[in-house]
C-alpha cells in the first residue's frame, strides 16, 4: 500500500477553508492522547485549556492583551511570507522596538514632558523594528545571504542588547538590582481601555493593523506585486516587478509591526523594560500566520485562538500541574497538522495498492 | 602554555557539537532538501541523551537514545516535505518549535540532576607528550566520532556511487527519477542521516560539555551549524575548518570575559551570532557569479507516474 500525491487541477477553495479546522481537531486529538500520557484527564485538561478562559472577563480581556502583539506581527510576517520572504526574526525586531522605545520613556522619566512621549515611543518603536529587519533583508538583496538565518541570529543579539541596556545603563537604581528599568510614567504608558481593567489601546491598534494589511493585499497594486512575486515568480519578472524592492519593503512593513507591538507590549501591559518581555511572540506569530492562512481576518481569528491557548495553558498549570512546555508542544503539532492539511488544496491524496506482479 | 592546551582543548569540545549537526544537514542538503529543524532536533537530543544517560548511568546509551529522538522528528520531517510536498521552510520552523517544546516536557524530570561526562581517552605516554599530548591523544570519544563521521561523509560523497546518486538527486531530482533512482526514499535516508546527526550533536552538550540539562541548552548551535553548510560551500573539508572556527570564536569570546576585557559581557555572548552574519553576507558575496548550493535545494518534488 503506497500514499500518493495527485495534482489537482486547480486550487479546491472548500479544502482552503476548512482546512485549518481539520488541523485544529487533530491537533487536539493528538493532545488527548499526549494529556493521556502525561496522566491527566484528557477532558478536564481540554476544558482547562480552551473553555475556562473564556467564561470569565479577566481572561478575555487577558486573551484580547496577548493577542494584540501576535496578530501584528503575523500580519507583517504573511506579507513576507506571500512574497516569499522569509524573516522569522520577528522575535529580534519585537525586542529591539521595545527598547528603542524605552529609550524616550527612560530618558524623559520625572521630567515634566507632555502627551507627546507616548506617539514619539510608538513611531520609534516601529522604524527601530524595521530598520532591524532591513539588515538581513539587504544582505539578502545586496550580497544573496540567506534572509532565514541571518534574520534568526540577530534575534539572539537584541535578546543580548536589551539585557545589557537593563542590567547596566537603564537598570532602576531603586529597583533593588533585579534587571528592570524604573515603571515608566503615565504620559509613557499605553492607556487602558476600560479602567481597572487590562485591555488596552492597543488592541485597537492591532484592528486597524488588520484592516490595513487587508487594504494593502486586496485593493493595492503593491499587495498585487507581493501576492505574485511569492506565487509566480517567473510571471512576476515578466511583468516587470522588481522582486528585491518587495523584499525590502514586506521586510520593513513586518519589522516596523513586530517592533511597534514590542514598544505597546513594553509600554502596555508590562509597564517596564526587563528581560523576557516576551513569551516568543515573534515565533508563535509564525504559526498565527499560517493558520490564518496568510489572510489578515484569518490572522485575526488565528490571533485570538493562539492567545486563548497562552492563558488556558497558565490555568491549566495552575489548575491541573501540566507543565507550561505542553502549550509549546501544542502549537508545535497545530503548525504541522496546517501545513499538511495545506498540501490537501494542491494535491489529493490516493492510497496505492500494487497489483502483485507475476514473476 | 598550559592555558594554551587547555583553550585549545575547550575549543575542540565546543565545536564538536556544531560539527556533528553541520555533517549531518550537508548530506541532507546534498540530497536536496533543506531542513531548517536542526535547533529542534538538537535540543530533543540533548533532553533525551540525558536522560538516557542518568536513568542507565551510560554514557554511550545516552548518546544512542539522542540519536533515535533525532531521529524519530526528522522522521516527522521527511513524512511531511517528501510525502505530502510541504512546503520544507515551514515544516522546519514547525520542527523547531515542536522540538523546543518537547525537549522541555522531557528534560523537566531531571533539570537539576547531574551525571559523571564522557571519559577521556589516555594513552599512557603518548597523551602526557606536553603541548599537543591532550589536544590529540586525551579527547573524548565524539571529538574522535564526529572528525571520523566527517572524512566518511567525505568519501561517500566523492568517492561512492552511492553517493553520487545522493548527489544527483540534490541536483537535478527529475533528471535523477527519469533514470530510475527513487528521489524520495534516498532524500529520506539523508534526512534520517540528518536528524540522526543533529540528535547525537544535542546529546553531545550533556553527556561531554555540561554534566546537566537546561532547557534551551542548545542556545541556536543548530542554526549555527545551518549556516556553516552554506559557509562551507557543501563541501566536507570546509566543514571542519568552519566549525572549529567558530568554535574558536565562542571559547575565545569566553576568555576575554575572564581577562576582564572593557566590553560589556553581553557583547562578547553575542560575538558567535554577529561572526555568523558577517561570514554568512561575506560568503555569499564572494560567490555571487555562481551557487554553489545543490540546485534542487529546498524545492518539493512529487513524482509522477
Amino acid at each position: 500500500m503506497q500514499l500518493v500525491l495527485e495534482k489537482r487541477a486547480e486550487r479546491s477553495n472548500t479544502i482552503a477553508l476548512v482546512s485549518p479546522l481539520i488541523a485544529i481537531g487533530l491537533t487536539i486529538v493528538t493532545m488527548s492522547i499526549l494529556f493521556m500520557i502525561l496522566g491527566k484527564n484528557p477532558v478536564s485538561a481540554l476544558g482547562a485549556y480552551f473553555i475556562a478562559p473564556l467564561t470569565d472577563s479577566y481572561s478575555l480581556q487577558e486573551i484580547a492583551v496577548k493577542a494584540t502583539p501576535l496578530v501584528m506581527i503575523a500580519i507583517g510576517l504573511s506579507l513576507c511570507y506571500l512574497a516569499n520572504a522569509w524573516n522569522i526574526g520577528a522575535e529580534g525586531q519585537f525586542l529591539v522596538g521595545a527598547v528603542a522605545g524605552s529609550w524616550i520613556a527612560v530618558k524623559t522619566q520625572g521630567t515634566d514632558a507632555g502627551h507627546w512621549v507616548l506617539p514619539a515611543m510608538l513611531l520609534l518603536g516601529a522604524a527601530a523594528g524595521a530598520l532591524y529587519a532591513l539588515i538581513p533583508a539587504i544582505c539578502k538583496v545586496r550580497f544573496g545571504a540567506s534572509e532565514i538565518l541571518t534574520s534568526l541570529m540577530l534575534v539572539y543579539v537584541a535578546d543580548l542588547f536589551l539585557d545589557y541596556l537593563v542590567r547596566g545603563p537603564w537598570r532602576d537604581p531603586k529597583g533593588f538590582n533585579f534587571p528592570t528599568t524604573a515603571e515608566f510614567d503615565p504620559v509613557a504608558t499605553v492607556p487602558v481601555l476600560i479602567e481597572g481593567g487590562r485591555l488596552h489601546l492597543g488592541a485597537i491598534i492591532a484592528l486597524i493593523v488588520v484592516a490595513g494589511g487587508a487594504v494593502l493585499l486586496g485593493r493595492t497594486i503593491k499587495g498585487f506585486e507581493i501576492r505574485v512575486v511569492g506565487a509566480a515568480p517567473r510571471a512576476a519578472r515578466f511583468g516587470g516587478f522588481n522582486s528585491n524592492q518587495l523584499v525590502l519593503l514586506t521586510f520593513a512593513i513586518s519589522g516596523a509591526l513586530a517592533g511597534l507591538a514590542g514598544i505597546i507590549e513594553v509600554a502596555g501591559p508590562i509597564g517596564h523594560l526587563q528581560p523576557g518581555i516576551s513569551p516568543g511572540y515573534g515565533f508563535t506569530a509564525i504559526i498565527v500566520a499560517f493558520l490564518g492562512r496568510l489572510n489578515p481576518v484569518g490572522i485575526l481569528i488565528a490571533g485570538l485562538f493562539l492567545a486563548l491557548t497562552f492563558i488556558g495553558g497558565e490555568q491549566a498549570q495552575i489548575a491541573m500541574k501540566i507543565p507550561l512546555d505542553v502549550t509549546k508542544v501544542f502549537q508545535g503539532i497545530l503548525l504541522f497538522y496546517v501545513l499538511a492539511c495545506d498540501s490537501l488544496i494542491l494535491y489529493r491524496f490516493r492510497l496505492i495498492f500494487p497489483s502483485r506482479q507475476v514473476a | 602554555m598550559e592555558i594554551f592546551e587547555a583553550i585549545i582543548l575547550t575549543i575542540l569540545a565546543a565545536s564538536t557539537p556544531l560539527l556533528l549537526a553541520a555533517t549531518g544537514e550537508l548530506v541532507t542538503e546534498r540530497a536536496g532538501v533543506l531542513n531548517l529543524g536542526v535547533e529542534g532536533m538538537m535540543i530533543v537530543g540533548a533532553a533525551c541523551g540525558f536522560g538516557g544517560a542518568w536513568l542507565t548511568g551510560s554514557v554511550i546509551i545516552g548518546a544512542l537514545c539522542g540519536i533515535v529522538a533525532g531521529t524519530a522528528l526528522s522522521l516527522i520531517f521527511a513524512m511531511m516535505t517528501l510525502g505530502l510536498a510541504v512546503n520544507q521552510v515551514a515544516t522546519g520552523l514547525a520542527l523547531t518549535i515542536l522540538g523546543i517544546g518537547l525537549s522541555g516536557l522531557i528534560g523537566a524530570g531531571f533539570v537539576g540532576e547531574r551525571i559523571t561526562l564522557a571519559p577521556h581517552l589516555r594513552i599512557p605516554g603518548l597523551t602526557d607528550i606536553p603541548l599537543v599530548g591532550r589536544v590529540f591523544f586525551g579527547e573524548d570519544g565524539f571529538v574522535y566520532l564526529s572528525l571520523a563521521l566527517i572524512v566518511a561523509v567525505w568519501y561517500f560523497l566523492y568517492r561512492t556511487r552511492a553517493g553520487l546518486i545522493l548527489r544527483a538527486c540534490g541536483d537535478n531530482h527529475v533528471s535523477a527519477h527519469a533514470l530510475g533512482y527513487p528521489v524520495l526514499r534516498i532524500r529520506m535516508f539523508a534526512v534520517m542521516f540528518g536528524g540522526a546527526c543533529a540528535g547525537l550533536a544535542g546529546a553531545y552538550l550533556p553527556l561531554a560539555y555540561t554534566p546537566f540539562f537546561v532547557p534551551g541548552m542548545t542556545a541556536g548551535r543548530g542554526w549555527i551549524a545551518l549556516a556553516l553548510v552554506v559557509f562551507a560551500s557543501w563541501r566536507p573539508a570546509r566543514l571542519v575548518i568552519g566549525a572549529y572556527l567558530f568554535g574558536a570564536v565562542t571559547i575565545l569570546q569566553l576568555h576575554a570575559q575572564g581577562w576582564g576585557v572593557g566590553v560589556p559581557s553581553q557583547l562578547m555572548s553575542a560575538l558567535p551570532y554577529l561572526a555568523t552574519v558577517i561570514v554568512l553576507v561575506l560568503i555569499s558575496r564572494a560567490r555571487s557569479g555562481g551557487s554553489t548550493a545543490p540546485a534542487a535545494l529546498g524545492t518539493v518534488f512529487v513524482p509522477d507516474r
